[in-house]
């Protein structure tokens, strides 16, 4: 590697590597070697591919990838010329590219994309539906040239814009520009980072720095890690192009020390520019000069708030400091610093390459631009997408994300992560961008959007999530501390059945002064998740508490546990499963004990047909109306508790439990019953009464013809009205389980 | 390491050039931490008294810094590092069920390690392989998609 000492030797540099990187007519495999891709085994791939072509004699270039984005269907890969995108790949696969596709021309057909099985194959990356309705600006090499060669990042027109700032840019032309395209910062409040940087210009201090913010700490999200793991160079440009503008010296990147590959990568990338002669001293010839170091998080999602992160840079303990001073003005080392996000450094190439005014057409009028987002949760694709801003929810989780995976329903959408919140199905047509979901009580965050679906309980998710920020507050602001502590145990004394009246009111009250009362944005966002599910989900914590029921199924300790006599085929594994005994064996098969059960739900998980049922306790009611008295409910129940009774009319019976704390709500009397002479029921206590205050002996039909249909009694006793009331459930209870 | 022979200026980088020497001094001292807790897989005390030595900061100031990330440990970890992702993603697809299956496995809870020194138990945020979520990690291989059956596969692998 030379050094290019002159921007004239850059840019013929380029059209000579453009026509040997670039051209796509030669025999190249693309292959992803992302995180995802690669824990797919894509490496292995890589190896086959290179030790065929040199057995074969036949020149196949492999270039090594960051993600592509459908991390779903990883390993994947595109081959050229052709331009085929090939999913699931695995090496033993290798030999067929190469013989067909790449020797012949044909696609292997079975590793195309299909959107099911039964579907024609897509031959092209973009017209994937997953790949159409995105935009892809700073992504636009992630997943098409080799993260760890620059020529490559030169080739597709790389330092391009750092070439035109330096031969026909004053810095403060730069400023201007960037200002003019609004940019708002990517890592999470969306500040204009024009107005950040003539801050940072302004300020008084020989020194200035330029901070990546790489911390990525929001469980859930992974943006900023494959844009450092794929483009690394992209990053180190737009650091170049801030610290030309306001003239910074030295620049730190902050990477999470969970992102060992992010590092690698970008130690690489670092070191080829420098020999380049693109970082350093004297770049390109200019006598503009800019050092880059990597610093390592240890593991403190405060961290990523800016004081936090410039306190863990000098070596201090990561906790955040009152603002102003802003890092702006008094940063690192009490100089001037630009602590911008990973991502938005990177769309400041894109900017000046092709103005300001060409960037604001993109996305809305407040929010320029695109947002990369990483879609995970229970939707079809998972994976990295770049949308421009305004796009509806439905369109990145339904055209985009492919609907939700195994035909469940959606319930929520959480975006923003342990800062965001959580949102339902009324706002899946929300154009988002930074006012939009703020509005609605959510946040754009650092692009974490996670799908939900009716497996999902919202107090269980909000608890995740309070649980995360809780562990993570550094613990210098009391509410904050001790806020999220108290709501936390009030989550969780919800979730496991002990909730009272009164929960989420003081659930809200303590959010709201955590979110007045804590110093830096941690604190200032934690009772979101909290805060948003109780509006937008407030049933479901009502349920929670009142009827000690979840209807998702998540919460152990709530509902009532029964076999569903109906369905169950007597495998017997719930029997083997229950480590409390509480699986009970009769002549007439199995039924859970109340009295043993402890709700681990072991039970539920191992049947294999979803007969064991989770939900509210259920009674059989008897309609003495519809019964016909053929006592088969008596010979079904599993632990004998009805007997027939003969009513006021001689010689007719009907059934009765006698002792209702027995029924173990089996459901078989029901089942077999033919003539819906006996229903079951959620409303436990009034059969309860029904059965132990009023007897069969007491019903009379009045009149003769009715005499086998047991009609209307005297008025103290329940009328047919009255049974259909009980009939009705108050759960729909599901048939086939969870 | 040899706490000792450290090159403190090379680490610092040209940053030092312009830092006070106790400035850059402290400026990596996460970083040596970091290297200390690679090498040994944990922090040793006597390793950090060198290191307080050598840099010339008070240990009780080095605690201090350890003990506020969480990627430092000051007692000995297992030979293989099994940590279950909790984050969003993996939660939401079950990574619970999976941790509940290693802890009842190799009967220690998180964050502790089997009293053989084999195995340790962590949790991590997310590793940024949403897409494979549940994940694990067995100290650097990835493994995806485990649902309630393939962790049977997964404590197979961890055992080998
Ligand atoms: C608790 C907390 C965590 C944060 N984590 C990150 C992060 O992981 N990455 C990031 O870029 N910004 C994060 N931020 C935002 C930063 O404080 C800062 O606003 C951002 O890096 C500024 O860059 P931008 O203007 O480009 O968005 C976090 C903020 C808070 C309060
Ligand atoms: S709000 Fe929480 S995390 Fe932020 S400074 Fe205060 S205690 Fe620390
Ligand atoms: S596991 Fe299901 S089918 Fe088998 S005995 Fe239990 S309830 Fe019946
Ligand atoms: S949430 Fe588990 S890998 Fe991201």
């Amino acid at each position: 590697m030379e050094r290019i000492n002159s921007i004239a030797k850059l840019k013929n540099l380029r059209i000579r590597l453009k026509e040997n990187i670039s051209n796509t007519d030669r025999n190249r495999v693309r292959v992803c070697c992302g995180t995802a891709c690669s824990a797919q085994g894509s490496h292995k791939i890589v190896q086959a591919f290179e030790e065929e072509s040199s057995l074969k004699g036949i020149g196949i270039e492999v270039v090594k990838t960051g993600c592509q984005g459908l991390c779903q269907k990883g390993p994947v890969m595109g081959v050229e010329p052709y331009g085929y995108f090939y999913q699931k790949v695995s090496y033993e696969r290798v030999k067929e590219i190469i013989s067909k596709t790449l020797s012949a021309g044909v696609p292997v057909r079975r590793l195309l994309y299909r959107e099911s099985a039964a579907d024609d194959p897509i031959e092209k990356m973009d017209e994937l539906p997953f790949y159409k309705k995105q935009v892809r600006i700073v992504l636009r090499n992630n997943g098409f040239i080799d993260p760890c060669n620059i020529y490559h990042y030169i080739a597709a027109g790389g330092y391009a814009a750092l070439e035109k700032v330096l031969s026909s840019m004053t810095p403060e032309q730069v400023l201007e520009e960037v200002k003019r395209s609004n940019l708002r910062g990517r890592g999470g409040a969306g500040f204009l980072t024009g107005i950040k940087w003539e801050y940072a210009k302004k300020a008084h201090g020989k020194l200035k720095f330029v901070v990546a913010n790489g911390d990525e700490g929001d469980p859930g999200a992974f943006m900023d890690r494959s844009l450092m793991e794929g483009d690394p160079h992209s990053l180190l440009e737009g650091m170049l192009i801030c610290a030309y503008a306001i003239n910074a010296r030295y620049g730190f990147i902050y990477v999470r020390h969970e992102y060992p590959l992010a590092v690698k990568n970008l130690t690489t990338a670092i070191k080829q520019a420098e020999k380049l002669g693109l970082l350093g001293g004297n770049i390109l010839g200019t006598g503009f000069s800019f050092l880059v170091d990597i610093r390592q998080g240890a593991g403190a999602f405060v961290c990523g708030e800016e004081t936090a992160l410039m306190r863990s840079i000098e070596g201090y303990r990561g906790m955040p400091t009152p603002r102003p001073p802003f890092p702006a003005t008094e940063g690192l080392w009490g100089n001037p610093t630009v602590i911008n996000n990973v991502e938005t450094l990177a769309q400041v190439s894109y900017i000046i390459l092709k103005g300001a005014d060409h960037y604001r057409s993109i996305g809305t009028e407040k929010s320029p631009g695109t947002k990369v987002f990483a879609l995970t949760g229970k939707v079809v694709n998972t994976g990295l997408i770049e949308v421009p801003m305004g796009i509806t929810l439905k369109e990145i989780i339904y055209d985009i994300g492919g609907g939700i995976r195994n035909n469940r329903r959606f319930k929520a959408v959480q975006t923003g992560g342990p800062s965001g919140g959580c949102l339902s199905e009324e706002h899946l047509y929300l154009p988002i961008d930074f006012e939009s979901l703020a509005d609605v009580g959510s946040m754009m965050g650092s692009g974490g959007i996670v799908v939900m679906d009716e497996d999902n309980c919202m107090v269980d998710i909000a608890k995740f999530f309070l649980s995360f920020t809780q562990k993570e507050s550094c613990g210098k602001c009391p509410p904050c501390r001790i806020g999220t502590y108290q709501m936390l145990e009030i989550l969780e004394k919800i979730t496991s059945g002990n909730g009272e009246e009164g929960d989420i009111e003081r659930l809200e009250k303590i959010g709201n002064l955590v979110k007045s009362g804590s110093l830096c944005g941690l604190g200032q966002t934690a009772p979101n998740p909290v805060l948003s599910t109780i509006k937008y989900f407030r049933d479901e914590y009502e349920e929670h508490i009142k009827d000690k029921y979840c209807r998702a199924k998540v919460c152990k300790g709530l509902g009532v546990y029964r076999i569903d006599g109906s369905e169950c085929f007597s495998c017997g594994l719930c029997k083997r499963a229950c480590v409390f005994d509480a699986v009970k064996e009769t002549k007439e098969g199995f039924y859970i004990d109340r009295d043993c059960c402890t709700k681990c739900k072991a039970c539920y998980l191992v049947c294999p047909i979803g007969a064991v049922k989770i939900g509210g306790r259920l009674i059989p009611w008897v309609v003495p109306e519809q019964c016909e008295g053929c006592s088969d409910c008596v010979h079904a129940c599993a632990v004998q508790g009805l007997k027939m009774y003969e009513t006021g009319n001689e010689g007719i019976f009907i059934p009765w439990l006698s002792d209702p704390d027995a029924c173990v709500s089996c459901g078989k009397c029901a089942a077999v019953c033919c003539s819906g002479g006996i229903v079951l029921t959620t409303h436990v206590e009034e059969a309860k009464q029904r059965f132990l205050t009023k007897r069969p002996k007491g019903l009379v039909a009045e009149d003769e013809k009715k005499k086998c249909r047991l009609g209307m009694t005297d008025s103290n006793d329940f009328t047919l009205a009255e049974s259909e009331r009980y009939q009705k459930d108050k759960y729909t209870i599901d048939k086939k389980g969870g | 390491m040899d706490i000792e022979e450290i090159n403190v200026e090379e680490k610092i980088g040209p940053v030092g050039e312009i830092l006070k020497e106790e400035d850059g001094k402290l400026s990596v001292l996460i970083h040596f931490l970091q290297i200390i807790q690679s090498e040994e897989g944990y922090l040793p005390g006597d390793s950090l008294a060198k290191l307080s030595k050598r840099l010339g900061f008070p240990l009780s100031e080095i605690y201090g810094v350890a003990s506020f990330y969480k990627q430092f440990n000051f007692k000995p970890r297992g030979k293989k590092v099994v940590r279950v992702c909790m984050g969003t993603a993996c939660y939401v697809r079950g990574a619970e069920n999976v941790l509940s299956g290693l802890k009842e496995e190799f009967d220690i809870k998180e964050g502790e390690t089997t009293e053989d020194l084999r195995i340790t138990l962590e949790t991590v945020g997310c590793v940024g392989c949403c897409g494979l979520a549940p994940v694990a990690t067995v100290n650097d291989a990835v493994f995806g998609e485990i649902v309630s059956k393939k962790v049977d596969k997964l404590i197979k692998s961890i055992k080998e």
